[in-house]
């Protein structure tokens, strides 16, 4: 261990209070049942929530249980509830979200809490199955490949929802989620989408079903919290949108 | 909220748009002409127009209001989607026949 980190440590179990290198962090600890606790921990510059929190675990309390893998905003791991917004840690800086140099770090919303910043994100998934989010090829392996043209009106829907990395900020965004259980929430819906302007897929029937049903993209409010929260600044609700109006016409033509 | 019920609560709404526009026309042309109650009911008594005009607005209001107080039920209280849709179509009802009533009581001759 360095000195530095030595003196860091000390000053951070002594809890020292000097607002000007130092940050008060809470952490949820425990599951769904739980509290938050204070943690002192040195300011540093370009410091990310991601930071902070591996800080505490390896120099305060190694029992705190976080998830990231990147650590450079490509696998959608770390998202957790940073002062009350769902975030990226990765790729979030404290300057841009510490309110008087104070942090409240906790897992995400609308999930279980499997312990301390670890939520479950299984929920998230599978309703990501019940949007059926699978792609289901049209050709196998032995057909040529199909020519997709980058400037077809199809391929250019899919591109603006399809830089998803799954991280569930806007499954812990959205108000709709919160209020009802079955709602498959807007990152399912919106990689539905994408598959519904794939030319290659082979289940668009299936999936209009899918989401047309209860619990689909008809129960969503259109708030808005996913896409001002997507880290990805893509626009769930303009995908949402797209699917009420393409399933409300396949509903009156009798497709689905 | 499924299709079905999307569809239903978009085609009432555009149904009651420009109903709800001639509605408030009439009701600032009856308050600035100063037309009394026999005024108003000597026009309405008997009028297939009218009756078909209100009419038609009690059933969109009742169709759209219905689908959305079961949204509102079921997001926000205890009920079930079940539980929710049951309570929301006696609202439904309710609104249909007193609605129905009002209409029958300004036109029936």
């Amino acid at each position: 261990m360095t000195g530095g980190a030595r003196s860091r440590r000390k000053r951070a179990k002594e809890g020292m209070s000097d607002s000007e290198s130092e940050l008060t962090v809470s952490l949820w600890r425990g599951a769904q049942h739980g509290r938050y606790e204070t943690y002192k921990v040195p300011l540093r510059e370009n410091q990310t929530v991601l930071d902070v929190v591996t800080f505490v675990q390896r120099h305060l309390d190694p029992t705190l249980s976080y998830r990231f893998a990147c650590r450079v905003g490509m696998c959608g791991s770390c998202a957790m509830t940073v002062n009350g917004r769902p975030r990226w840690t990765c790729r979030t800086h404290v300057s841009s979200v510490a309110k008087s140099g104070r942090l409240e770090i906790g897992p995400l919303q609308n999930l279980p809490v499997i312990k301390d910043l670890a939520a479950d994100m299984r929920p998230f998934f599978e309703k990501w199955q019940q949007a059926q989010g699978a792609f289901v090829p049209s050709r196998t392996r032995n057909d040529d490949i199909a020519p997709i043209k980058p400037d077809s009106a199809a391929r250019i829907t899919a591109d603006a929802a399809i830089e998803c990395i799954n991280c569930g900020v806007c499954y812990a965004a959205c108000d709709t989620v919160r209020w009802n259980s079955d709602y498959l929430g807007p990152a399912a819906l919106n990689r539905a989408w994408t598959l519904v302007n794939d030319e290659r897929d082979s289940a668009t029937t299936q999936r209009l079903q899918a989401v047309a049903a209860s619990g689909g993209c008809h129960a969503c409010h259109s708030h808005q919290s996913c896409q001002e929260l997507c880290p990805q600044r893509l626009n769930p609700t303009a995908s949402i949108a797209a699917l009420k109006r393409r399933t409300m016409w396949a509903y009156l033509k009798g497709e689905i | 909220m499924n299709v079905r019920l999307y569809v239903w609560q978009r085609l009432t709404a555009a149904i009651m748009v420009p109903l709800v526009l001639v509605h408030v026309a009439l009701i600032f042309y009856a308050t600035r002409k100063g037309l009394t109650a026999a005024d108003i009911l000597g026009r309405t008594r008997g009028s297939l127009a009218w009756a078909s005009f209100y009419g038609a607005f009690v059933v969109a209001v009742a169709v759209h209001a219905g689908i959305g107080v079961r949204t509102v039920l079921a997001e926000w209280s205890p009920l079930n989607e079940r539980g929710a849709g049951i309570l929301a179509s006696a609202f439904a009802v309710l609104l249909l026949v007193l609605g129905l009533c009002a209409v029958a009581a300004v036109v029936l001759p």
